[in-house]
């Protein structure tokens, strides 16, 4: 079973590609709160350009590039970002938005209708867009550390 | 004070949750560290756990609701107004379970520090115990049913994480690969009942669920599917086939975290037959499917635990079976809750401090039997012999806990099951002829791996073997009191801790809808 | 164009499929995509219960005045879902990993250590 990866022409657009979609899934997990994306969905789509990576050039083409215990410590300081953003608010309850509508400069834009939805303002909404960062980023390592141990994993063992 | 005890309910998950995520980067910095951070945790959860008990004990059993994420809405709700955020509502059966859940995960974390001690890997196990605890802490707490469905997840992916956690052992991947299957078909089954309701009625919150359930055909296909997922996750024959696998190859301290989350399954089989659906499908329909499961599951797991040789997968039948008395209890109680005679609430606190008994005592026997099978080096109960001459806490240890599971006074198993016994007798005498002599069978099962285990020559293999270290039989003994305190004293502990959760169960519907709603 | 109840019916069928799958089929890999095919037809079920007829997506952001919207909330349920999901299929297929290098086989009915 080679695992050189693909032929030329895929590693070719791939090279060209994959940036594309990184900044693509950016783009989905920054404008979580105006529009579909967020936490979730934008981690998934940036791990997949680094599973198209993984399938382009083989584990043999990443092998000094990826560090997999840094990937692992990025995820917990994403789950812990996270958790610290929800005790924020605690004193009034756990999950509470503090930075909504407060005016300063972390995402508390003034929203037209305040208690309504965001028609369209970017740095308005409070935490949520910071917890959308946090999930994201745990979303993306999380998933490309899953990927690489499993593909790694099975071609250690085939080798033995 | 006030201040914890008012958010309490959401600390109870997020401290076990912030444990979880920064055991791996504490772990970086030395056992020592966080060995620490991890036992402090356990015990700021356990402290929460009492006083919330003691905040919704002491109020005369009135729930307290929490909302998650804003101060918007005062509770009760005035006129008219449905609950938007998602709620945590504690009443007095969600306190008591939280109260059996804090003592089994302090004891359990306890065994685990020494049970890691010369072992590597230990970062990630104590992130997966963390996020279980959180899970169960969750199931236990939550007052809408699509958050409930999340923890159950959480649950089952932590616990088929930790049944699997051993990669050496080719048995545990076997048994983690059918654990999470049937986690993961139970769960299935409790979001489509999940979607039906939320489609049939609008929202997801109990309270408001509980006030608006008719009793139509889509109601009653919900109310199968429920019964089927939890059942199912509880342990309960005929789907129990995963229980021995989990309880026999997880690690010993986990099994009795894994005992605590199908309690917590079976709560929330509890709180949906009686807030959910109590006023509006007939009660002794539904008690009398109870009963039958509890009867099936009762006589197949003594009679599977017959034919064992292997300690551990013994003593997880005999968990299995102790499901079977709790469900009892509560069936009985279910099945007369229409005429509401005194046996019922006998039952229902009979079937609700066996919860907390067989935590405890079933607690202990997966600590003794993991402190048996790490010095004999094997599980097989036929090639052990002799332990009882060098280890001799451990075996009175092993034979309090053996003794008090099968019922035998003067410890606690005792006084839940004799109440059990009564209340069922006077429902069908059937049913208490079975309780009783599945008791005496696992009496029996007891002796006989007690008697291979501990009693006999000193053989060879074992000359080497010693009392395990103190880590280990702190949390045992801690057990051992619990069992000796609450069987010496159970009419004080049913009077104030047990009978709070059984009326807050029994005749506390309207008072959970009005703690949210405000009157109906 | 009346689509009716068709979603519904197309959400039974998968969850049937899923269910045959997971009974009948041998391989442990099969097993995983049954479990994934019943995961689908649940999922397809809690989105189509928020469809209104006419409604345009719950979106506010430049969102045409008085215009109706389906449901928000079951789509919220789902993407959850979907995350479980995603977690149990990989826990799942690793198990199955560990099981195939420890038996050396897929097969169920000959990794069966654990009888009785």
């Amino acid at each position: 079973m080679k695992d050189q990866g693909m032929s030329v022409i895929v590693r070719t657009i791939t090279r060209f590609v994959y940036g594309l979609i990184i900044v693509f899934g950016f783009y989905v997990i920054m404008h979580g709160h105006l529009t579909p994306g967020g936490g979730f969905q934008g981690g998934a789509v940036v791990a997949s350009a680094f599973a198209l990576l993984l399938v382009a050039f083989g584990s043999a083409g990443l092998k000094g590039r990826i560090n997999l215990h840094w990937l692992q410590s990025l995820e917990e300081v994403g789950a812990l970002a996270f958790l610290a953003l929800g005790f924020l608010g605690i004193g009034t309850a756990f999950f509470y938005n503090l930075f909504a509508g407060s005016g300063g400069f972390l995402f508390g834009a003034s929203v037209p209708n305040p208690g309504h939805p965001n028609p369209g303002i970017f740095t308005a909404g409070g935490t949520v867009p910071l917890m959308n960062w946090a999930v994201g980023l745990k979303v993306m390592t999380g998933i490309a550390a899953v990927v690489i141990i499993m593909l790694v994993g099975s071609r250690k063992e085939e080798a033995e | 004070m006030t201040a914890l005890t008012t958010h309490a309910p959401v600390l109870l998950i997020a401290v076990p949750l912030l444990g979880a995520f920064a055991a791996p980067l504490v772990g970086k910095l030395g056992r020592g560290v966080r060995n620490t951070l991890i036992g402090l945790i356990v015990l700021f959860v356990a402290l929460l756990a009492a006083l919330l008990a003691v905040d919704v004990f002491g109020a005369g059993g009135a729930p307290t609701v929490y909302e998650l994420g804003g101060g918007t809405f005062t509770f009760p709700l005035s006129g008219g107004q449905i609950p938007v955020r998602i709620l945590f509502e504690v009443d007095g059966m969600s306190a008591f379970m939280g109260l059996i859940t804090a003592l089994i995960v302090l004891t359990g974390a306890v065994f685990s520090f020494s049970y890691w001690k010369e072992r590597s890997g230990g970062n990630l196990y104590f992130s997966l115990f963390l996020l279980l605890t959180a899970g169960i802490f969750g199931m236990q707490l939550t007052g809408d049913m699509f958050n409930f469905f999340v923890f159950l997840e959480i649950t089952s992916i932590a616990a088929a994480g930790l049944v699997g956690f051993r990669v050496w052992l080719k048995q545990s991947q076997e048994a983690g690969f059918k654990v999470m299957a049937m986690y993961t078909l139970s769960g299935l089954f409790v979001l489509l009942a999940v979607g039906l309701l939320y489609g049939q009625h609008g929202h997801l919150n109990i309270a408001t669920l509980a006030s608006s359930i008719t009793g139509g055909l889509v109601d009653m296909i919900a109310l199968g599917l429920l019964l089927t997922g939890l059942a199912m996750k509880a342990g309960a024959v005929p789907m129990h086939m995963w229980a021995p696998d989990a309880y026999g190859e997880a690690p010993a301290p986990t099994s009795a975290v894994l005992v605590a989350n199908s309690q917590a399954s079976l709560y929330g089989l509890f709180r949906i037959l009686f807030t959910l659906f109590g006023a509006s499908v007939s009660p002794s329909a539904l008690g009398w499917i109870v009963i039958v499961l509890a009867l099936l599951t009762i006589f197949v797991g003594v009679t599977m635990a017959l034919i064992q040789h292997d300690l551990k997968r013994l003593v997880a039948y005999g968990a299995v079976s102790q499901i079977g008395y709790m469900m009892l209890g509560v069936g009985v109680g279910l099945a007369v809750s229409a005429t509401k005679p005194g046996y019922g609430l006998v039952a229902m606190q009979g079937g609700i401090f066996h919860m907390l008994n067989d935590a405890a005592c079933v607690g202990l026997l997966f600590f003794a039997s993991g402190a048996v099978i790490r010095a004999s080096g094997t599980r097989d109960l036929n090639r052990m012999g002799g332990l009882g001459h060098r280890m001799m806490w451990t075996s009175i240890f092993f034979a309090i806990g053996a003794v008090a599971l099968a019922g035998v006074p003067p410890f606690n198993g005792f006084a839940s099951k004799y109440l059990i016994y009564e209340a069922s007798f006077k429902l069908s005498p059937f049913l208490a002829v079975i309780a009783v002599l599945s008791s005496i069978l696992l009496l029996a099962v007891f002796v006989k791996a007690f008697q291979a285990a501990f009693l006999g020559p000193k053989t060879d293999a074992t000359a080497h073997v010693s009392d395990p270290s103190v880590g280990m039989m702190v949390p045992m003994a801690a057990l051992v009191l619990v069992i000796l305190v609450f069987g010496l004293f159970p009419g004080f502990f049913v009077d104030h801790i047990v009978t709070p959760a059984a009326k807050a169960l029994w005749l506390g519907r309207d008072a959970y809808i009005g703690a949210v709603l405000g009157g109906i | 164009m009346n689509i009716g109840n068709l979603p519904f019916v197309v959400a039974a069928l998968l969850v049937v499929f899923g269910l045959y799958t997971l009974l009948f089929k041998r391989n442990l890999i099969k097993l995983v995509i049954g479990i994934t095919l019943i995961e689908t037809g649940v999922n397809l079920f809690l989105v189509t219960l928020g469809y209104r007829t006419g409604g345009i997506s719950p979106i506010y952001t430049y969102a045409p005045e008085a215009q109706q919207m389906v449901l928000p909330t079951p789509q919220a349920l789902t993407l959850t879902s979907i995350v479980i999901g995603l977690a149990t299929t990989a826990l799942l297929l690793s198990f199955a990993v560990f099981v195939h290098r420890h038996y050396g086989t897929l097969d169920v009915r000959k990794v069966k250590e654990l009888k009785g």
